[in-house]
C-alpha cells in the first residue's frame, strides 16, 4: 500500500455508490455528531464504524486507517481531560474517531479518478468566475501525487547524506530535498505537457 | 514526416543545437551520441517541449512554435526517469487522465485503458499503486500512458537507460511491435539493430546519418578518440 494508494478493489455495496452520494452522508453524519455535541452518541458513533469496515470487506484496513489519528487522540484525551473534563475528551475524541474512520471508508472505495469527476462538476459554476473545472482536478491530483514526491526527495537526500559518513542535523536536509523537489516539478511538468496536459 | 530546418538552439550562451537540418520519415529511427552531444534537446524539439531559439520544426507541416498542443497529440514522449511521468496514484488512474477532457467518452475510455494495459502486460495491475510497480513495469506504465492518446509518432529518450537488461529487452521488444513511427535515443546500441536509419550526434549536430552497423562504428571510433 503507497501512501496515496489507498483505494483497496472490491465489490461490496459500498463501492457501488457514487463518489457524492458517499461525501455527502459523509457529511451528514459528521455535522449531526458536532451539532448534537453529545458524548454517548459520538462515543456510539466511534464504536459503530469499525464494525462498518468488517460489513463492507475491509477488516484487514481498519487499524491502518486507525493508527494515523491515534497519537493525537491520545493528546487530546490528557488535555481535556486534564482542562475540561472526561465527558469532552470523550465527546471530542469520538468524534474525530468516527470522522477519520468513515472518512477512510470512502477514500478505501472510491478511486480517485472518481473523486477528481466529482470535484470537476462541483466546480464547474465557478467557471463564470474564470476558473476552469478540469484545472481544479488536475491540481487536486497533483497535489496527491506530489505526497510520494516529497517523501522520496526526503528519502533520497536522507540516505546520501548518511552514504557520507554523516549523522543528525535533519535541517541540513532541507536545502537538497528543495533542489531534488524542483528538479522534480520541472521532470513531472515536461511529462504532463508531453502528455498534452498544458 | 517531421522536418527539421536550421534549428538552432542554446542553454546559457552554450549552443546545443548547431544549425540541424533533417527530414524524418523512416519508421525507426535511432539518435546516439555522447551526453551533453544535443540528442534529448533535438528530440525535445520534436513534439515542443524546446522551442528552437532560431530554425522550425515541422511536424505533418504544423509548426511546434505556433502549434504545440496539437503537434504533442501526435507525437508522443517517453523520458527515461519513468518515476517522474507517474501523475496519478494506481496504474488505471494515470493511464485514464491522459485521455480526460478528450471528449472521449467514459466507457471508450475504460475500454481503450483496458486494451492499452492488456498490451502492455499491465492487466493484471490495473488497480496497483503506481509507484510500487517494479522499474521495468514503470517504463511499460510510462509507454502505456502514452499510447493510449494513439499518437502518430513516438519519441523515446533513452527509455532503458534505467533498466535491467531483462526490462531493457522487455521495453525494447514492446517498441519493436509498436505500428507507430520510432525516433529512440539509446546508449543501449544493440536496441537499434533493424533500425531503418541512426544519426549520431556530436557538439550539437548531426555528424553521421546511415544505417545501424555503420553509425554505431563511426560512433564508437569517435569516442575512442575523445581524450
Amino acid at each position: 500500500m503507497s501512501m496515496v494508494g489507498l483505494y483497496v478493489p472490491g465489490t461490496s455495496a459500498l463501492y457501488r455508490m457514487t463518489a457524492g452520494t458517499k461525501l455527502l452522508v459523509l457529511l451528514v453524519v459528521v455535522t449531526v455528531l458536532l451539532v448534537l455535541r453529545d458524548p454517548w452518541v459520538s462515543l456510539s458513533a466511534a464504536v459503530a464504524a469499525p464494525s462498518l469496515y468488517a460489513v463492507f470487506g475491509l477488516g484487514g484496513h481498519l487499524w491502518r486507517a486507525f493508527r494515523p489519528v491515534l497519537l493525537f487522540l491520545v493528546l487530546i484525551a490528557a488535555f481535556h481531560c486534564l482542562f475540561t473534563g472526561w465527558e469532552t475528551a470523550v465527546r471530542v475524541c469520538s468524534q474525530l474517531a468516527a470522522a477519520v474512520l468513515l472518512a477512510g471508508l470512502v477514500t478505501r472505495t472510491t478511486p480517485v479518478t472518481e473523486m477528481l469527476d466529482l470535484f470537476e462538476r462541483l466546480a464547474r459554476p465557478l467557471r463564470f468566475a474564470g476558473v476552469r473545472p478540469d484545472r481544479v482536478a488536475l491540481v487536486l491530483a497533483l497535489t496527491i501525487r506530489c505526497v510520494p514526491m516529497v517523501a522520496g526527495a526526503w528519502t533520497a537526500s536522507r540516505e546520501a547524506y548518511l552514504a557520507r559518513g554523516l549523522s543528525g542535523g535533519a535541517h541540513r536536509m532541507v536545502v537538497p530535498v528543495i533542489v531534488n523537489l524542483l528538479r522534480s516539478a520541472e521532470a513531472l511538468g515536461e511529462a504532463m505537457s508531453a502528455r498534452g496536459m498544458d | 514526416m517531421i522536418q527539421l530546418e536550421h534549428v538552432t538552439h542554446a542553454y546559457n550562451g552554450r549552443v546545443v543545437l548547431d544549425g540541424i537540418s533533417l527530414e524524418l520519415g523512416e519508421h525507426r529511427i535511432g539518435l546516439i551520441g555522447a551526453n551533453g552531444s544535443g540528442k534529448s534537446t533535438l528530440a525535445r524539439t520534436l513534439n515542443g517541449l524546446v522551442v528552437p531559439d532560431s530554425g522550425r520544426v515541422l511536424v505533418d507541416g504544423l509548426d511546434t512554435r505556433k502549434h504545440g498542443r496539437e503537434v504533442r497529440r501526435r507525437v508522443g514522449f517517453v523520458f527515461s526517469d519513468a518515476d517522474t511521468q507517474i501523475i496519478m496514484p494506481t496504474v488505471a488512474e494515470d493511464v485514464q487522465i491522459g485521455l480526460r477532457g478528450s471528449g472521449i467518452g467514459r466507457a471508450e475510455i475504460a475500454g481503450r485503458v483496458d486494451e492499452v494495459l492488456a498490451r502492455h502486460g499491465l492487466a493484471g495491475h490495473r488497480d496497483h499503486p503506481a509507484h510500487l510497480l517494479s522499474g521495468g513495469q514503470k517504463q511499460m506504465l510510462a509507454l502505456a500512458s502514452v499510447m493510449v492518446t494513439e499518437p502518430r509518432v513516438l519519441v523515446c529518450d533513452e527509455p532503458t537507460t534505467l533498466l535491467d537488461l531483462r526490462n531493457v529487452r522487455v521495453v525494447t521488444e514492446a517498441l519493436r511491435g509498436l505500428e507507430q513511427q520510432v525516433i529512440l535515443l539509446t546508449h543501449h546500441l544493440d536496441t537499434l539493430a533493424g533500425f531503418d536509419r541512426v544519426l549520431v550526434m556530436d557538439e550539437g549536430a548531426v555528424v553521421f546519418d546511415g544505417e545501424p552497423g555503420a553509425a554505431v562504428e563511426h560512433y564508437t571510433a569517435l569516442m575512442e578518440r575523445r581524450p
